[in-house]
């Protein structure tokens, strides 16, 4: 591995991603790849670095009995920086750390290139994890930490210490070497767990939840920092978080799960864009609900007509046969605000104005009803129109921006 | 100008308040200490001293002492006056003594702490509310007295005892075994009396063990043994030294348990002083003989604490 890439270190936006950008365009995931018991076909056979197959994990047993994992299947290609999203309790840090090694399946298979690693041991496994908690050992200095995975593997002192040296040199803590892991801060020890995790070059690298215990500034840092190691490690990251931001930013693709369940698999953009259910929808970004009755289908795209009788066009899933009363979803910033409401495919009252400096969101009740309805309007030097709240205005909508989503 | 004086004026006098309330609370806190400290003053120092005291006077025929300063008692205890030609003989006898114990001693924290770990474990890795329950059960022997506890033993071991009754019945020995009045007896004794004493720090250390350094340690490619011995044992360290030092002091100042089950042939330390103000009618000796005892087990307490306390040393 080289530290080539040290100085053009990318930002988190997705696009920028020269090395890996074969998984950020073009070639998508059917919708709902990783759905219920549908087993994924890899699109690139072999390259796969993880795969799970049908995997359940019961905790409990009799009434008590919990489904944790509910047949999960996925396929986490090489080189991959893979996040599982969910809500606690979704079941994500159950599925890592069945991957890990520290519980085993109830059934089902999990595959490291082709092998099956599911009764192993974590220690026999060539997949190191990233702990929430750091779990750094207290009784060990930094550079012990960082290398007593490779002195469990048994190489030779030299080694050790050249790959330890490598290490710190890589997370940039080379003057902490010799602290005991109490002196130094959280985001330090944050980078010492990922060195030590990183240091005996493991096939996966899995991390829960690592930077949840950082503050805000931190934990930007880190993102930013995630990324760099993965492209110069070149290592397939794992990656489990509850925050929806930190999955956009960071993940080449995204499983979204819910109640031990893989409700969707695909890159931030499929994910954000075309949510395969309700569920994904409301769960990653501000979305806004419209109920609306189904007039006609036509190769994917269905037109919807609303209770002013005003009709859009909205796409749905594969896979999904929207007919009768359905529920639209439409991003806050793929609609705008027109002053006259007559020209708007919608209409309502200004109910409220938030500023949020980057952006202001606007609150627009519905004529129809129901919940509020919000713009997201990016904030210039020149903005056009201001608008008051109480003032009647107008919704339209950007082509694309509607979809029909199973509830 | 105005607010800026008051302000830091009413900031020093705030600053001063603070110190004031630091120094009363000091002193609350010394006065709240006073109590202990009496009891210790007056039940522990003041023994001490008398002992210390009484070790340089010479010993009155029919006990207590002769107020006459005298060394003769630490000469005592390693030498004899030979009451013919007045010169001093090397008679190791009380040295014996002393190693056999410390031997008894080191074997006992050794056995303990081999048979306690494992049990510990067991304790602190069960579920939270299965745990006091076990560290009940541990307790048990507590509730009894040691004297009444060691007859039971004396009673299970002994020739006619539980024991060898039932490997006659069985047909495994034609004639006893045996085991009462024996090293073996007393080094049984002191195990189950201090077997507890080794568990209950070890437990302590194990239950505040952060089990996720295990699986980190699982993780980074070490095997169970190796788990054990560089992460479990490293961290369970305060736990062994404390037990490790609730089991060898007593033990090596034991005196009912010897006493029973060694029948007054195998001394140990605590019997021997225990004769000097007994039957031996020599108090200067006995408390020679205590104090010796208490500074071998400070020199040792010594090298032991510095040896492992401080850093954990790898390589």
């Amino acid at each position: 591995m080289g530290i080539a890439f040290e100085n053009q270190v990318a930002a988190p936006q997705l696009p920028s991603r020269p090395a890996y950008g074969d998984n950020q365009t073009g070639t998508h995931l059917p919708e709902r790849a990783g759905s219920l018991n549908g087993v994924i076909v890899p699109e690139q056979p072999g390259k796969n670095a993880i795969e799970v197959r049908g995997v359940r994990k019961v905790f409990g047993t009799g009434e008590n009995q919990v489904a944790a994992l509910d047949t999960v299947s996925v396929s986490i290609r090489e080189n991959e920086f893979f996040t599982l999203l969910g809500p606690s309790g979704c079941g994500k840090t159950t599925l890592l750390r069945l991957i890990a090694g520290f519980d085993f399946p109830t059934a089902g298979e999990i595959l490291l290139h082709g092998q099956d690693i599911a009764p192993l041991p974590p220690f026999k496994r060539p997949v190191n994890t990233v702990f929430q908690s750091y779990a750094l050992f207290p009784h060990m200095t930094v550079a012990q930490n960082i290398g007593f995975g490779l002195e469990m593997l048994g190489k030779p002192k030299a080694e050790i210490e050249a790959r330890v040296a490598q290490m710190l040199k890589l997370v940039k803590m080379e003057a902490l070497k010799a602290r005991r892991t109490s002196q130094i801060s959280g985001g330090q020890q944050q980078r010492v767990a990922l060195a030590r995790a990183l240091a005996p070059q493991p096939k996966v690298l899995l991390l829960d939840e690592p930077l949840s215990a950082l503050d805000y500034k931190l934990r930007k840092e880190m993102q930013i920092e995630l990324k760099r190691l993965q492209h110069e490690t070149g290592i397939t990251f794992i990656f489990v978080t509850h925050d929806q931001e930190e999955a956009l930013t960071m993940s080449d693709r995204i499983a979204v799960m819910s109640a031990g369940k893989i409700l969707q698999v695909g890159t931030p953009r499929d994910i954000y864009d075309r949510p395969a259910e309700r569920f994904v929808a409301d769960f990653i970004g501000e979305t806004n609900f419209l109920p609306g009755t189904v007039v006609s289908k036509h190769a994917g795209v269905a037109t919807v007509k609303f209770a002013s009788n005003a009709t859009i066009a909205a796409g749905y899933p594969e896979g999904f046969d929207p007919t009768g009363e359905v529920t639209l979803v439409v991003r806050p910033e793929h609609a705008d605000l027109v002053p006259d409401p007559v020209k708007g495919t919608i209409a309502g009252t200004l109910a409220n104005i938030v500023y949020f400096g980057t952006d202001t969101h606007y609150h627009v009740k519905l004529d129809g009803g129901g919940e509020n309805f919000i713009v997201r309007h990016q904030n210039s030097r020149s903005s056009p129109v201001t608008y008051a709240t109480g003032a009647k205005v107008g919704i339209q909508f950007e082509e694309d921006a509607a979809r029909v989503l199973k509830d | 100008m105005t607010t800026a004086a008051l302000s830091s004026a009413s900031l020093s006098k705030a600053a001063l308040f603070e110190a004031q309330a630091v120094k009363t609370s000091a002193r609350r806190n010394r006065l709240l200490s006073l109590p202990a400290l009496l009891i210790i003053g007056i039940f522990g120092v003041l023994p001490l001293i008398i002992i210390c005291v009484y070790s340089f006077l010479v010993a009155a025929p029919y006990g207590g002492v002769q107020w006459q300063f005298s060394t003769d008692a630490y000469l005592n205890f390693l030498f004899q006056r030979d009451i013919f030609d007045d010169t001093l003989q090397f008679t190791p006898d009380f040295l014996i003594i002393y190693l056999r114990s410390f031997l008894f001693a080191v074997v006992t924290t050794v056995i303990c702490l081999l048979l306690g770990f494992p049990t510990a474990y067991f304790m602190a890795t069960r579920p939270p509310a299965q745990r006091n329950w076990w560290v009940l059960l541990i307790t048990i022997p507590f509730w009894s007295n040691l004297l009444v506890r060691t007859l039971a033993i004396m009673f299970i071991i002994r020739d006619e005892g539980l024991i060898n009754n039932a490997l006659l019945a069985l047909g495994v020995i034609d004639k006893p075994i045996t085991m009462l009045y024996t090293n073996f007896a007393i080094q049984l004794g002191l195990l189950y009396a201090f077997l507890p004493f080794m568990v209950l720090p070890l437990y302590s250390s194990l239950e505040k063990l952060d089990f996720r350094l295990v699986e980190a340690a699982y993780d980074l490619y070490a095997t169970r043994r190796q788990v054990l011995w560089r992460v479990i044992i490293p961290l369970s360290k305060p736990g062994i030294v404390a037990g490790c030092l609730l089991v060898f002091i007593p033990a090596l100042g034991a005196y009912v348990t010897p006493l029973i089950l060694g029948g007054g042939v195998h001394l140990m330390i605590g019997d021997l002083i225990a004769q000097q103000f007994g039957s031996g009618r020599n108090w200067p000796l006995g408390c020679a003989q205590a104090l010796i005892l208490m500074a071998a087990v400070l020199v040792a307490l010594f090298f032991y604490v510095r040896n492992t306390s401080g850093k954990v040393q790898h390589g």
